[in-house]
């Protein structure tokens, strides 16, 4: 595919806009790419990026990055013009079970922290879309690092949480008020380990249905190594086709 | 145009290009990607007699061009093969080769014996060389009486075209391939994987799960081809070379080391058409360089 655009955000981010003289395929909000990464002479595998959004007026393709090591810096570089390599889509995305009704619409939290805010944009627009009225709820540790909230706030209302205060409720995502003082009928989140075992905590005690996403190192990406496993109620299961996206019940999380 | 056609005891493949156990999947999973139908053949997952869970996660550490793989044969068991997943690939027009391990005697045979069972599986691929599994695996493969004993015992009971998968973690690799020919191998496939040891620094713990794990990727390439080369002299039986291939040239460095086939594993990773650039690549050095047949160049290394 074809970089159109790179746009470099607040600190180690950035978001990258790929295009192609194909229609973009089917992609579903939770699935991700496998790009090849040939700008970095130390990085051997391909590297899974959610699909952050799908403009299907402009045929672009958006991947949100944050540089932790070569081969996301190494993304981050890529110029308009470049091209890219990648599998697409892959994996099982976010499910809805509910289907809207005008009186009483489901409540669905979206909850992002750092670059796991990614794929919420996408499914936060699939969404609304849908006719469901989404609400986001993203955290960072400073405003800066709080990305792409102009984009959110298209499909939801936008709720933050900041670690220093500076916008936003200060601390973290699972002590914002918005959980005491709302009841929702489904949570979605991704970004940090840690943070995602909070929310699922919290999903477990107040009894919400609530699906993940998750981050295992993969070689393949498509289920044939078998490298990504998540230990799961039904046994080791590939993150890459299984997932990324799971259910909380089907992960050995309650504890 | 040259003829890619190779034989493999009584196996025939349309060309020497295969893909290698547990980087393939079942075929299918590539199905999106490319015509698996033009391959030779595909040699699918490990198999084991009863399903196995693997080892736990992290399973995986990139390495500099390689990878350390601690999969540890996870797979359902030869009865769900046969039920679940035979069905589905038996029809593809390319030859199956199911990859067989055990962790004693006993196990390899029963598998064995199931796989003899499947009219659409012409090959097994004994593993007597993975790294990753406590028991059995590697333990048969890294001695030549281990390894005689495993092959006698299949070789009894087993009629189709049998492939013995050899471990580069010993100390002369022909010793091993001669035993496993003088008890009747039809071919050996070379190498699996390098036990291997990757170190997080920050945390200062092993990567993996299992403390080591297998190499493999472009960085074993060289040694695959030395032991290639080395186990050509040595035995008369076909060789299936491995190891680190991710480029037509790759590719044909093996067949002039003495390989009758190759095998693309890791490099399917990275780009899933390695395989289908490998046979064009093949095809096309055939032309150039007047090769009439892929065959003539298994052991044309000029020296
Ligand atoms: C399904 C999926 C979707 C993803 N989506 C995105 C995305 O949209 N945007 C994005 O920027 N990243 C995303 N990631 C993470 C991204 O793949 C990794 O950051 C990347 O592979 C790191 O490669 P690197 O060479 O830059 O860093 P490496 O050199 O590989 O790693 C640098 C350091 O970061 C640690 N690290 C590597 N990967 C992870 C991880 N997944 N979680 C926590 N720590 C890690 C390593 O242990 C190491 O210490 C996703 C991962 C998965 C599995
Ligand atoms: C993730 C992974 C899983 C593997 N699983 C098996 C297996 O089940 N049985 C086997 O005989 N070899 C297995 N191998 C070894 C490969 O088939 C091959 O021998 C090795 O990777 C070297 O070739 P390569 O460098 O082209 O990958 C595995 C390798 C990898 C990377
Ligand atoms: S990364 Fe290969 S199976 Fe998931």
């Amino acid at each position: 595919m074809t970089v159109t655009e790179n746009i470099s955000l607040h600190g180690s981010y950035c978001l990258l806009k790929l295009t192609s003289l194909q229609i973009l395929p089917d992609m579903y909000p939770g699935q991700f790419v496998q790009v090849r990464i040939e700008k970095s002479s130390t990085t051997f595998l391909r590297r899974p990026i959610s699909i952050h959004y799908v403009d299907r007026k402009n045929n672009e393709l958006w991947l949100l990055i944050r540089k932790i090591g070569d081969a996301t810096r190494a993304i981050t570089q890529y110029r308009t013009g470049d091209q890219l390599n990648l599998l697409l889509p892959l994996g099982k995305g976010f499910t809805i079970s509910q289907r809207p009704v005008t009186a009483d619409k489901p409540k669905l939290l979206l909850i992002g922290g750092g670059v796991g805010v990614a794929p919420l944009l996408f499914w936060g627009a699939y969404l609304k879309d849908a006719g469901f009225d989404p609400f986001f709820l993203l955290g960072a540790r400073t405003k800066e690092e709080l990305l792409q909230l102009e984009h959110f706030r298209k499909w939801g209302t936008v709720h933050t949480t900041t670690e220093d205060g500076s916008h936003g409720e200060k601390g973290f995502v699972t002590q914002h008020s918005i959980l005491k003082n709302m009841r929702f009928d489904h949570l979605y989140t991704c970004g940090p380990k840690p943070m995602m075992m909070a929310v699922a905590k919290y999903a477990f005690s107040a009894s919400i249905p609530c699906e993940v996403s998750l981050e295992n190192t993969m070689a393949c990406g498509i289920g044939a190594c078998l490298c990504c496993v998540e230990d799961t109620v039904g046994g080791n299961v590939c993150v890459c086709t299984e997932g990324p996206v799971f259910n909380i019940n089907k992960l050995k999380w309650q504890n | 145009m040259a003829e890619l056609r190779i034989n493999i005891g009584e196996l025939s493949l349309r060309n020497p290009v295969t893909t290698a156990s547990g980087t393939f999947g079942y075929g299918t999973e590539y199905a999106d990607f490319m015509d698996i139908e033009r391959l030779g053949g595909i040699f699918v997952k490990g198999t084991t007699l009863e399903p196995r869970e693997g080892n736990p996660y992290p399973r995986m550490a990139e390495t500099s061009a390689g990878m350390l793989n601690a999969v540890g044969l996870q797979n359902k068991g030869a009865d769900y093969f046969i039920h679940s997943i035979y069905p589905g690939i038996k029809d593809l027009n390319t030859h199956i080769i199911v990859n067989v391990s055990g962790s004693s005697i006993e196990s390899y045979v029963a598998c064995a014996q199931k796989m003899a069972g499947l009219e659409k599986i012409p090959a097994i691929e004994l593993n007597i060389s993975c790294p990753n599994v406590k028991k059995g695996g590697m333990a048969f493969g890294v001695t030549p009486a281990g390894a005689a004993e495993v092959v006698r015992a299949v070789r009894k009971i087993y009629p189709k075209v049998l492939i013995v998968k050899l471990s580069p973690n010993v100390t002369d690799i022909t010793e091993i391939a001669r035993a496993v020919e003088a008890e009747g191998a039809d071919a050996v496939s070379l190498i699996n994987t390098f036990l291997g040891l990757a170190i997080d620094v920050k945390r200062r713990k092993p990567v993996l799960s299992t403390i080591t794990g297998g190499l493999s990727g472009p960085c074993i390439k060289p040694i695959a081809l030395r032991m290639v080369w080395q186990t050509y002299q040595a035995v008369k039986i076909p060789i299936i070379g491995l190891g680190g291939i991710a480029s037509w040239e790759d590719a044909v460095e093996f067949l002039l080391a003495g390989a009758s086939a190759v095998q693309i594993g890791t490099s399917n990773f990275i780009d899933p058409t390695t395989s289908l650039k490998v046979i064009h690549g093949i095809e096309a050095y055939c032309n150039e360089f007047g090769f009439r047949s892929v065959s003539e160049l298994t052991g044309a290394l000029m020296q």
